[in-house]
């Protein structure tokens, strides 16, 4: 069947062919950012003993549709001091990386969008460009606030862009590759206990913490912090042109946590080898992606915001050491002939 | 002090507080939620509750009210508005008894400074108004509401009469 669609569409076929891989991937994740933004209220909410939205739908399933449907509703207001192309631009900008980013990210042994080498490589470049679009949103708006909450979150972001390279680093030094899914073949063995989690722990934890920081979120959230700069980069952002912003954190969010599951968790390896192998790789990786969203929003339920040189101190004089002892820690088991895993 | 200090080093760095606060959260998590579904579920509600305002009669169908505006006089925000003449039959009645209930604060003062209990606030909190002015409620809407809810009012004022 494919080859008589391929024959009838002729040249036009490749566009056509990756448009729709395209669209394979982007639409679940759009939908599972709306379910996410839902999860979030629940999860939350349950951690306050409250119920969490449950009016609109069966127990509030159609709550993200509600909240679309609104935001689309309102009026996207422009400034009129700010830049309008630049404004516009802004939270293109933001939300581009966080799905661009999901090129090469890897479901399971063959579905894969585009396996190249230096994956690895093309998500820090790709994810990097987040901050374009934070920077941009808080000079176009023309406003104080908005200009303070984008100046904190480009330090931030920035600062803990290079604990992630550091910790990265230590992923392939271990997996010997750039690629993701030889990153995570390079895990398989004996269940979890050969996942890089375990001799690249603290790494773990860096990648995990910086994750939370680089998507600017609670406790990290100086950039919208509401008792103090209003909103931060976003203040005069309306109506959907608010949405794609919202879009782009729960997409980060998401993202991050598909390449913690991929680098430290073992991406779509089973949990233990031999009875569990008959439930498909994707599911593996969905679940383990699911279970760092949930550690993501459980923070959010749980930690005080931390103050703006608290997160600075926190980003350049811990975990930049931390990743840069255990990398030679490595270097060093490696060298030795120790290296286990 | 050389012990204490190395201990504290390896609590910040072992995250224990953060983990300890995870484990609180997670706790909740599971706990049975004690939300009230408003509509549908409603909290118990005092005979003391200030709601909206009423006007009562007597069981002979003649309103209480004797318009001696001490009701008007203790209002604090100035909601309420009195006229009051001569009736027939020679005694003061009210023609005009408006309360504003956007100015009104629920403070119970009309209801405490009443020396016949005419005016009284029932426990209705669940009222609105939909256009500007549906708020500013004249004597007959007062008194219709305390012909709705005479019996409620009643009991609310049974219940609480031996405190007073």
């Amino acid at each position: 069947m494919m080859d008589s669609v391929e024959q009838l569409l002729g040249p036009a076929w490749p566009v056509v062919w990756t448009l729709a891989k395209i669209v394979a991937i982007v639409l679940p994740l759009v939908l599972s950012v709306a379910y996410l933004t839902l999860a979030e209220r629940k999860v939350i909410g349950y951690m306050q003993v409250r119920i969490g939205p449950n009016r609109v739908g069966f127990r509030g399933l159609l709550q993200p549709f509600a909240d679309v449907l609104k935001l689309l509703m309102k009026e996207v207001i422009v400034p009129s001091g700010a830049n309008k192309f630049l404004f516009v631009l802004a939270p293109v900008m933001t939300i581009m990386p966080a799905m661009a980013a999901w090129a090469v990210v890897p479901f399971s042994p063959e579905l894969v969008l585009a396996n190249v080498d230096a994956g690895l490589l093309y998500i820090l470049a790709i994810t990097s460009m987040g901050v374009y679009g934070v920077i941009i949103a808080g000079w176009a708006s023309n406003s104080k606030y908005a200009f303070l909450g984008s100046m904190r979150s480009a330090a931030q972001i920035v600062s803990y862009e290079i604990a992630m390279g550091f910790a990265l680093v230590g992923v392939l030094m271990a997996a010997q590759s750039l690629n993701l899914v030889d990153i995570v073949n390079g895990q398989r063995g004996g269940g979890f206990w050969s996942w890089y989690w375990l001799p690249l722990f603290p790494l773990f934890l860096v990648y995990l913490i910086s994750g939370v920081a680089e998507t600017n979120r609670a406790p990290f959230d100086v950039a919208e912090g509401e008792t103090e700069i209003v909103a931060g980069f976003h203040v005069e952002y309306s109506g959907i042109a608010f949405g794609v912003f919202f879009l782009a954190e729960y997409a980060n969010m998401i993202l991050i946590s598909a390449l913690c599951s991929i680098m430290f968790l073992g991406g779509w390896l089973p949990l233990v080898d031999t009875p569990l192998t008959f439930i498909p790789p994707i599911f593996w990786l969905l679940g383990k992606i699911a279970f760092v969203l949930f550690l993501f929003l459980w923070f959010r339920a749980t930690f005080p915001r931390y103050r703006y040189d608290q997160i600075m101190r926190l980003g350049w004089k811990v975990f930049i050491p931390i990743t840069l002892i255990w990398i030679v820690l490595i270097g060093a088991l490696k060298l030795a002939g120790w290296w286990a895993w | 002090m050389i012990m204490r200090r190395i201990r504290d080093f390896f609590k910040t760095f072992l995250l224990y507080e953060l983990v300890k606060g995870m484990m609180l959260t997670g706790r909740h998590f599971f706990q049975r939620k004690i939300t009230v579904q408003y509509p549908e579920e409603k909290t118990p509600r005092s005979p003391r509750f200030r709601g909206l305002h009423a006007l009562r009669r007597y069981p002979n169908g003649e309103e209480r009210c004797i318009a001696c505006k001490l009701c008007e006089a203790i209002c604090p925000t100035l909601c309420i508005t009195i006229e009051s003449e001569q009736r027939g039959d020679g005694t003061r009645r009210t023609t005009r008894y408006d309360i504003d209930l956007t100015k009104c604060m629920y403070c119970g003062y009309c209801e405490e400074s009443c020396p016949v209990d005419s005016i009284v606030e029932t426990g209705i909190f669940e009222y609105h108004g939909e256009k500007r002015g549906d708020l500013y409620y004249t004597k007959p809407m007062l008194l219709a509401v305390g012909d709705k809810y005479e019996a409620e009012i009643a009991r609310a004022r049974q219940a609480d009469a031996a405190f007073r």
